[in-house]
């Protein structure tokens, strides 16, 4: 490369934060199991303990209630299956789950295995033209029969194209007939204000690697009066529902990191969100029928998710990314090949509409004159790939 | 010249990129996405389309050092190349898919996105050698492994396509590019050459026609008739899948009269008829082909040789150029050809072009 790289994918996962590396460094070389019961064993479990509590403390929830995983994945995972199986055991009518139709895969996925596999009837309940629930949808579906619902999951804020969801009405509804609640919020910790105790929700999703922590670590914060059947059995390491050596070095920089992120996150959005609508005007300035999809105004503010009209999105990535400009499809590319969005699908967008999108998503490395580089860019390499799709 | 480089995710691929990154050209990897539902089709086959195909180029192209994206081409696919196999077969014919894929995909569809995108060319792990004649046109020859050449699935390139074509292994032999491929680190220079069509998960043709064609196969079963005799000898599940010139798989249960071994000599779709008979009367030594293909200037008449399948061999013949097509006359027969075959014109070792076979008229008995 002789450019340097213009990164425009925050979203997909963002640079270490200086302060998580030197935590995390600080005790890689460390001996000593966090279980175990000599002296180097209690020095481990003290800097979990510690960045049990720091991270507490950030998003407001017991230590008690921080529970550490692989990532967000394994969270979403453990928050779905083991609220779904703790709840039906306890009623087996109880096996009715709530979700929408523009979950990332972390959910969606671990949804219909439960709905093939474990008799879970599974409602995802479908979104405005901006990604936004359809509240009364989700009133209505409980409503229906508020005894069979196991659980609800509703996305803080969605991956693709930004939307912030409406945690609050979610748990209005749900709290009306004690259905516990989750929510992804993995996109949302840093970039937004979040308030475990303040949501009301029941168990909320984050990871390491999107707030300038590490990859390989997240945590699923659930209060303690909500039952989860374990996932993954062996030394019950994590209140009994997560087994696994504890990862010292790992969490310590994911505490260092929620820690920061949250602590900027005002100033933060404000500096990206201006760095955003900067490259939306002019990008939209640049190619005039490009627009902007999901809620122009409740969205993440690194999120710029723009559709080009003619083009199709992974020749428009290729030109940008022989430009050192780094974007994403948004589009699950499972199996190695590409679909169309299922979010943008659900959207209403047609599945023509679903293939020509990108998105930017900046964050806290992110510059003047990365915004400045796509914008010199994206009107001639639009031009192209719209030659190549005709 | 910025490359385009199709890796299929086999050693063939893999090695013609590298070669055309080392050639000094700005090279940029891409593996073709052909089937909506990756898993089913083959994997260490052809090797266009299964996710351990994928992640074989992708792997490649780490180790060369370029780009890697993927394509999705499987509507493209589907449309093109595997409807009209379905089509064909259902019609009685025996197509080729992979040179459709070759005229359609490969040489068409992803060459005019690359073109649109600002490449010069495609490249791709053929083996079959290309230079400029004395017209200043492209000439495709023959590659020097005779036993790797790949220019008869080729033979439906025009002159176009192939001014923007690089074959980097058409002067190699397989084992040179397998030893090369090794000391370059590529992991695939150890897999198994593809063989079969890339879309029939377990190599099954008639079984896979029979489950996709459902209500559109031309029939459900008919009669195995004795051509001499007249006498029908057993019965079949639908003349789907049948080939002109196939022997095994009839089950007819008893000998000829005879005591030689049956062919397939004619599958009539309406009626449902196979006729079989002795390897003799497969005997064909005039074609008549549509559907014309010219690498570079059309002849008039043409004394060289065709080859009537992939490797196949060669057969001395001459051919006349009409209206609507073309006619071959064999010097020496042919057997066991089948209308839907690919017709491909030789002039030494010099492709001149290509048609489909619509009639292959059997010496008179």
């Amino acid at each position: 490369m002789t450019s340097p790289t213009v990164y425009l994918d925050h979203a997909a996962t963002t640079p270490m934060v200086p302060a998580a590396v030197e935590a995390m460094t600080a005790h890689l070389l460390d001996v000593g199991n966090p279980s175990s019961l000599h002296a180097s064993g209690r020095h481990a479990r003290r800097i979990v303990e510690e960045s049990r509590e720091t991270i507490a403390q950030a998003l407001n929830c017991r230590p008690g209630e921080v529970v550490f995983t692989s990532g967000g994945t394994e969270a979403d995972n453990l928050a779905l299956k083991g609220i779904y199986w703790s709840r039906r055991s306890g009623d087996h009518r109880r096996t009715r789950i709530l979700s929408t139709s523009i979950e990332h895969h972390a959910v969606l996925d671990p949804l219909h295995w439960l709905a093939a596999e474990e008799g879970a009837e599974v409602e995802l309940l479908p979104v405005d033209g901006q990604a936004r629930l359809d509240v009364d949808a989700l009133r209505a579906a409980v409503e229906r029969d508020p005894g069979s619902v196991a659980l609800i999951s509703v996305m803080w804020a969605n991956n693709e194209v930004g939307t912030i969801e409406p945690i609050d009405e979610v748990v209005a509804i749900a709290a009306a007939h004690g259905i516990p609640v989750h929510t992804d919020a993995v996109q949302a910790v840093g970039a937004v204000p979040v308030d475990f105790a303040k949501s009301g929700v029941d168990a909320l999703t984050l990871t390491g690697h999107k707030v300038g922590g590490p990859y390989g670590v997240g945590a699923l914060i659930v209060r303690r009066e909500v039952q989860v059947t374990a996932l993954v059995h062996g030394g019950g390491q994590e209140r009994d529902i997560r087994s696994g050596t504890i990862d010292t070095p790992a969490i310590a920089g994911f505490a260092a990191a929620v820690e920061l992120a949250v602590k900027h996150q005002p100033e933060h959005a404000t500096r990206v969100s201006a760095l955003r609508d900067d490259l939306v005007r002019r990008v939209i300035e640049a190619v005039p029928d490009a627009h902007l999809h999901g809620d122009p105004d409740h969205r993440l503010p690194g999120n710029a998710h723009l559709g080009f009209p003619g083009c199709e999105g992974d020749s428009l990535l290729m030109l940008l990314d022989a430009r050192g400009i780094e974007c994403s499809t948004g589009s699950a590319c499972s199996a190695g090949v590409p679909q169309p969005s299922h979010v943008l699908l659900a959207m209403g967008c047609a599945d023509e509409a679903a293939r020509h999108s990108l998105r930017f998503s900046l964050g806290h490395t992110s510059t003047q004159a990365d915004v400045d580089a796509l914008v010199e860019a994206i009107g001639p390499c639009v031009e192209r790939a719209r030659a190549a799709h005709a | 010249m910025r490359v385009l480089a199709a890796m299929s995710g086999g050693v063939d691929s893999a090695v013609a990129a590298a070669r055309a990154a080392e050639a000094g050209h700005d090279v940029t990897g891409i593996h073709l996405a052909l089937s909506r539902n990756p898993q089913s089709y083959r994997s260490g086959a052809r090797g266009c389309c299964t996710i351990e195909d994928s992640n074989d180029a992708r792997r490649a192209a780490d180790v060369i050092g370029i780009p890697f994206y993927v394509w999705d081409l499987s509507d493209r696919f589907h449309e093109d190349v595997v409807e009209d196999f379905m089509d064909e077969y259902a019609a009685g014919r025996t197509p080729n898919p992979c040179l459709r894929c070759n005229e359609k995909i490969k040489f068409a569809a992803v060459l005019d996105r690359a073109l649109a995108l600002g490449f010069d060319a495609v490249a791709t792990g053929h083996y079959a050698q290309l230079r400029t004649g004395p017209d200043g046109l492209i000439e495709m020859h023959r590659a020097v492994d005779h036993g790797k050449d790949q220019s008869y699935v080729l033979g439906v390139l025009d002159q176009q396509q192939l001014a923007h074509s690089v074959f980097p292994l058409g002067d190699s032999t397989k084992d040179d590019v397998r030893r090369e491929a090794a000391a370059r680190g590529l992991l695939v220079a150890d897999k198994p050459d593809s063989h079969d069509i890339c879309f029939v998960a377990d190599g099954d043709n008639a079984g896979w026609l029979r489950e996709k064609l459902g209500d559109r196969a031309p029939n459900h079963g008919g009669d195995i008739v004795d051509e001499t005799t007249g006498e029908v000898l057993g019965q079949h599940e639908g003349t789907v899948g049948f080939t002109i010139g196939q022997r095994k798989g009839l089950r007819i249960g008893r000998p000829a009269p005879d005591g030689k071994p049956r062919f397939v000599l004619d599958i009539e779709p309406v009626s449902g008829t196979v006729t079989v008979g002795p390897r003799e009367r497969l005997a064909v030594e005039r074609l008549r082909g549509i559907r014309p293909r010219w690498c570079g200037t059309v002849p008039e008449r043409l004394e060289g040789t065709v080859q009537l399948r992939a490797h196949g061999h060669e057969h001395r013949a001459v051919t006349t150029v009409t209206d609507d097509g073309v006619e071959i006359e064999l010097l020496d027969p042919a057997y066991g050809i089948a209308p839907g075959q690919a017709a491909v014109l030789y002039d030494g070792s010099r492709v001149v072009g290509s048609a489909t076979i619509a009639v292959a008229e059997r010496v008179p008995a």
